[in-house]
């Protein structure tokens, strides 16, 4: 009894390594955020208002929003898509394939918006041939939404893969005994249980969308009122010596940001998920 | 339909029940059956072309184009000293964030999981918050901390601390965004494997120390590791943060990804290839060794 006291009871040793790593993830991430808030926030609503209605700085918030949006959508659709293949067909070189899925968490972003900008640029024949159709990719928005898939590439898949995976073979079974064609089967017996999945995800892989630069910055060619996200108005704001404009943009992502956040993470509690 | 059914299985099976659910199963089953195999292939021609749009292609594409430029040329271009310090800049950033994030992570998840505190779901929200929010928010943020009208700015000029465009400012840009991986991993483990093994040891006479090193570490180890995987590819990669905080200064404050930005605005090709599949090789050994530690942790799960 004593000894499984002592156990958990933290002692002088424990409080102490307890305080250092609270002050740490204080002064790391609460501090400069707080900086950031406080700062955008402290000209009063009517600057931060002012500021995002410039044109630059609306436009590029819409076009990060709509090819963020558009992503999400994609990510969730195609990401469960890919998961059903990858759990349910026994496909060959699935293994190699199922291993490559988590390559974008494990590669820079920079270098994948090179990759997509050497293969959909004009180096390539299929850039090219695009290009030459009117439809080019690189310096214009479908290279960033290409830009945006690869990143939140494996957001979807992993969070409905191993919900799948649970899933009693001899739910579908009965489904399928019951008379249940395939689309009533997945609507009664798969939907329910990876919906909530694939939702949270998906808006994860929304709030990963908002706030991406590196694989942004080498395919989008950063036109402004064509090409320019709202990241990388925010990065030439601040090189251009303009903290406020960059302020007041940031302010609405990370608040916006932080809502998706919460919003994913209250989901992922209630089906006891958790997030690649 | 269904629902009516599913409480027939539940009850006793009937021959009659039996006859009456195939009765109406047999239609639907017979028009989908024909349908299924042309499904089957147009979903499985649906993923190959998303994941060869997105993932397979340009992985590819870079290759080709490396032995376009030539490996000669490459390896030339990154041979040049502001090349090889750009690498090694990102190496001893990764080193350290690697060292930081191993012991933050333990500590501090076996704090957050076995200790009770007061704002201790904060502190465990804000360890989840890098994830959230953008490399270049980030850069701003502690622009306006320490930068020259920042908060902190008084305090670190008495000090005589340079944070703008230096080291420390990028170590401090790559901990802030690899901070979440090695917490949440330990802290998910811990949470799955409980405290009836610690309590077993300590009552059995062993230190809080022995406890660690003998019962804790062993048990958690899978996890950090991907942890520390993940914190270490984060770290070699990030680009947003570091480029806003350090301003890759050639030779000073320039890493890995700020090179392969910088050799592009300047069209050197060869460098920029170069770099690039460096890290994409790193990246794809690092996922070698994610899928084994993936594979481990699943194993030693009870």
């Amino acid at each position: 009894m004593t000894s499984t006291a002592h156990a958990l009871a933290p002692n002088r040793a424990e409080r102490l390594v307890r305080s250092a790593v609270v002050l740490y993830i204080a002064l790391l991430v609460a501090v400069p955020l707080l900086a950031l808030l406080s700062f955008g926030l402290s000209g009063g609503t009517h600057a931060l208002v002012e500021a995002l209605r410039s044109p630059v700085a609306r436009s590029a918030l819409w076009l990060t929003v709509w090819t963020s949006s558009v992503v999400a959508v994609l990510n969730t659709l195609l990401g469960t898509a890919t998961a059903w293949v990858l759990v349910r067909y026994k496909l060959p070189g699935r293994a190699v394939l199922s291993a490559l899925i988590d390559l974008p968490l494990a590669i820079p972003t920079l270098v994948a918006g090179l990759m997509l900008a050497v293969l959909y640029g004009p180096l390539t024949w299929l850039g090219h041939g695009l290009e030459a159709r009117g439809m080019p990719i690189i310096f214009a928005p479908p290279g960033i939404v290409l830009a945006l898939m690869f990143v939140t590439l494996p957001f979807v898949i992993r969070a409905v893969e191993p919900v799948l995976l649970e899933i009693d073979p001899a739910e579908e079974e009965a489904a399928r005994i019951l008379g249940a064609g395939p689309l009533r089967t997945f609507q009664t017996v798969f939907l329910p249980a990876i919906g909530p999945a694939a939702l949270s995800a998906g808006i994860r892989s929304l709030g990963r969308a908002l706030g991406e630069f590196g694989a942004i910055v080498i395919v989008a060619g950063n036109i402004p009122f064509r090409t320019l996200t709202a990241p990388v108005y925010i990065f030439g704001e601040i090189e251009s010596g303009t903290p406020r404009a960059a302020a007041a943009v940031s302010v609405l992502l990370l608040l916006l940001a932080l809502a998706l956040h919460g919003l994913a993470g209250f989901i992922e509690r209630r089906i006891g998920a958790r997030h690649a | 339909m269904l629902e009516s059914v599913q409480q027939t299985q539940t009850a006793d099976v009937t021959p009659t029940t039996l006859a009456a659910v195939s009765a109406f199963a047999e239609p639907t089953h017979l028009r989908w059956a024909h349908l299924q195999p042309a499904g089957r292939a147009l979903l499985v021609a649906t993923v190959g072309l998303y994941v060869s749009a997105i993932l397979l292609g340009p992985l590819a594409a870079l290759g080709v184009e490396l032995a376009h430029v030539g490996l000669g040329a490459t390896l030339q271009a990154l041979a040049k000293p502001n090349a090889i310090a750009a690498l090694k800049m990102s190496l001893v950033l990764t080193a350290i964030s690697v060292v930081v994030n191993t012991v933050v992570g333990t500590l501090g998840a076996l704090a957050i999981v076995r200790q009770r505190f007061w704002g201790r779901a904060l502190v465990n929200a804000l360890a989840d918050l890098p994830l959230a929010v953008s490399p270049v928010m980030i850069g701003l943020a502690f622009i306006l901390l320490v930068g020259r009208d920042g908060w902190l700015a008084p305090v670190l000029d008495r000090i005589g601390l340079k944070v703008m465009f230096s080291f420390t400012g990028l170590v401090i840009a790559t901990l802030f965004v690899a901070l979440p991986y090695t917490l949440r991993e330990v802290v998910y483990v811990l949470e799955e494997l409980g405290t009836s093994e610690e309590e077993a040891a300590a009552t059995l006479g062993a230190s809080p120390w022995q406890v660690f090193w003998r019962v804790t570490l062993p048990n958690i180890r899978f996890g950090l590791g991907y942890g520390v995987l993940m914190a270490l590819a984060r770290s070699l990669g990030e680009f947003g943060a570091v480029l806003v905080l350090g301003g890759s200064i050639s030779g000073q404050t320039q890493t890995a990804t700020t090179f392969i930005h910088d050799a592009l605005e300047e069209r050197e090709t060869a460098g920029a290839y170069g770099m690039a599949v460096v890290l994409a090789l790193t990246s794809v050994v690092l996922l070698l060794g994610l899928e084994w530690a993936k594979r481990q942790k699943k194993v030693g799960r009870p």
